[in-house]
């Protein structure tokens, strides 16, 4: 099995030569879904080269390139960390909208910074280190 | 940290996230978390999500989010200040002079967040705040991804991979000091503020540890 480590999550699929999977794992793994247009999330399709499809396969690592996002391998390449676009990054933030995101307590109850919507927020980072 | 301030404004519709940038986990921040005696959140933030989503260099920085979840000020220093690098390394002491200031600056801080919770003072209008946002380059894009296997690399017996991969994410978001000191506590904890924090910070020159935010 191939570790797949997204911004938000890992995921364990079938890959082979690199992160070639099912279009159903890609999904899984990307939040992308292949369709005739290519990989297409919301109102976005990114279209994949020729290249990228095979029979039920779909070369992730391309399309991730595709998106602008890097795409970093272990020297066994058992583990792959797929990284946020830049663009996408910037783009959320230039809008102004405070991303939103959900984190555990010390109980491990998830928190979302959306569920606060109507309070002033102020979101502070600390450290131990 | 912000319990005073949060019993103080809480009434005024306002709440604190403290997020624990903390890839070791929850149990390793539990001591500080209960030893604050907080009721607003407290999370722990393992992958550093936040730091990928908001661009964030350095701890303490804090957001400013408004009732409709506008970004009402960008990340800034969260009233720290670079006197710490005054600081006598042998008596760990800083002057008293420096030790004023540093209260002073942090009480400062402190005066803004209320003035914006009771008035709304201190939010930036879009233009300001944009400007203010420090843009996410594919340099950056990339050292979180090789920072997140990194930190895998590590938690699964692969240090000597995973800490190449963490290097090379500092090499690529120097401006980091997150990426930077995790790496450093993930090797040892207390390495993040050890002699090769301190040459690094002296290495700085004129520049800022702690950037003043622009009150």
């Amino acid at each position: 099995m191939t570790k797949v480590l997204t911004p938000t999550a890992e995921h364990d699929v079938a890959a082979r030569d690199g992160l070639w999977m099912s279009p159903k794992d890609a999904e899984t793994a990307t939040g992308w879904t292949l369709k005739p247009e290519g990989m297409c999330r919301a109102d976005a399709c990114v279209p994949l080269p020729a290249s990228a499809l095979k029979p039920n396969e779909v070369d992730v690592a391309a399309f991730w390139t595709k998106l602008g996002g890097p795409v970093i391998a272990s020297d066994q390449k058992d583990v792959w960390a797929l990284g946020a676009p830049a663009d996408e990054r910037n783009a959320a933030l230039d809008g102004l909208e405070a991303p939103d995101f959900t984190l555990p307590d010390l109980d491990g109850k998830p928190r979302s910074l959306s569920q606060l919507r109507g309070k002033k927020v102020f979101l502070a980072t600390w450290a131990s280190w | 940290m912000w319990q005073q301030l949060y019993a103080e404004l809480k009434d005024n519709n306002f709440m604190v996230i403290a997020v624990a940038e903390e890839s070791r986990g929850a149990e390793h921040a539990r001591q500080w978390i209960e030893a604050a005696k907080s009721d607003y959140w407290q999370l722990i933030d393992a992958e550093h999500r936040l730091e990928d989503l908001y661009n964030l260099v350095n701890v303490p920085q804090a957001i400013w989010i408004d009732e409709q979840g506008r970004i009402a000020r960008p990340p800034e220093n969260a009233g720290s200040t670079d006197h710490f690098r005054r600081m006598d390394l042998k008596t760990r002491t800083m002057s008293p002079e420096d030790q004023a200031a540093r209260l002073a600056a942090r009480e400062a801080y402190l005066q803004a967040v209320r003035d914006w919770v009771r008035t709304g003072k201190h939010a930036l209008p879009a233009d300001a705040a944009r400007v203010n946002l420090p843009k996410v380059t594919p340099d950056i894009a990339e050292a979180r991804a090789r920072f997140r296997l990194g930190v895998w690399l590590r938690a699964h017996d692969r240090a000597a991979e995973g800490d190449r991969q963490m290097a090379e994410a500092s090499k690529l978001h120097p401006d980091s000091w997150s990426l930077w000191r995790q790496a450093a506590d993930l090797d040892q904890v207390g390495k993040a503020s050890g002699p090769e924090f301190w040459a690094r910070v002296q290495a700085l020159g004129d520049k800022a540890y702690y950037p003043p935010p622009k009150l």
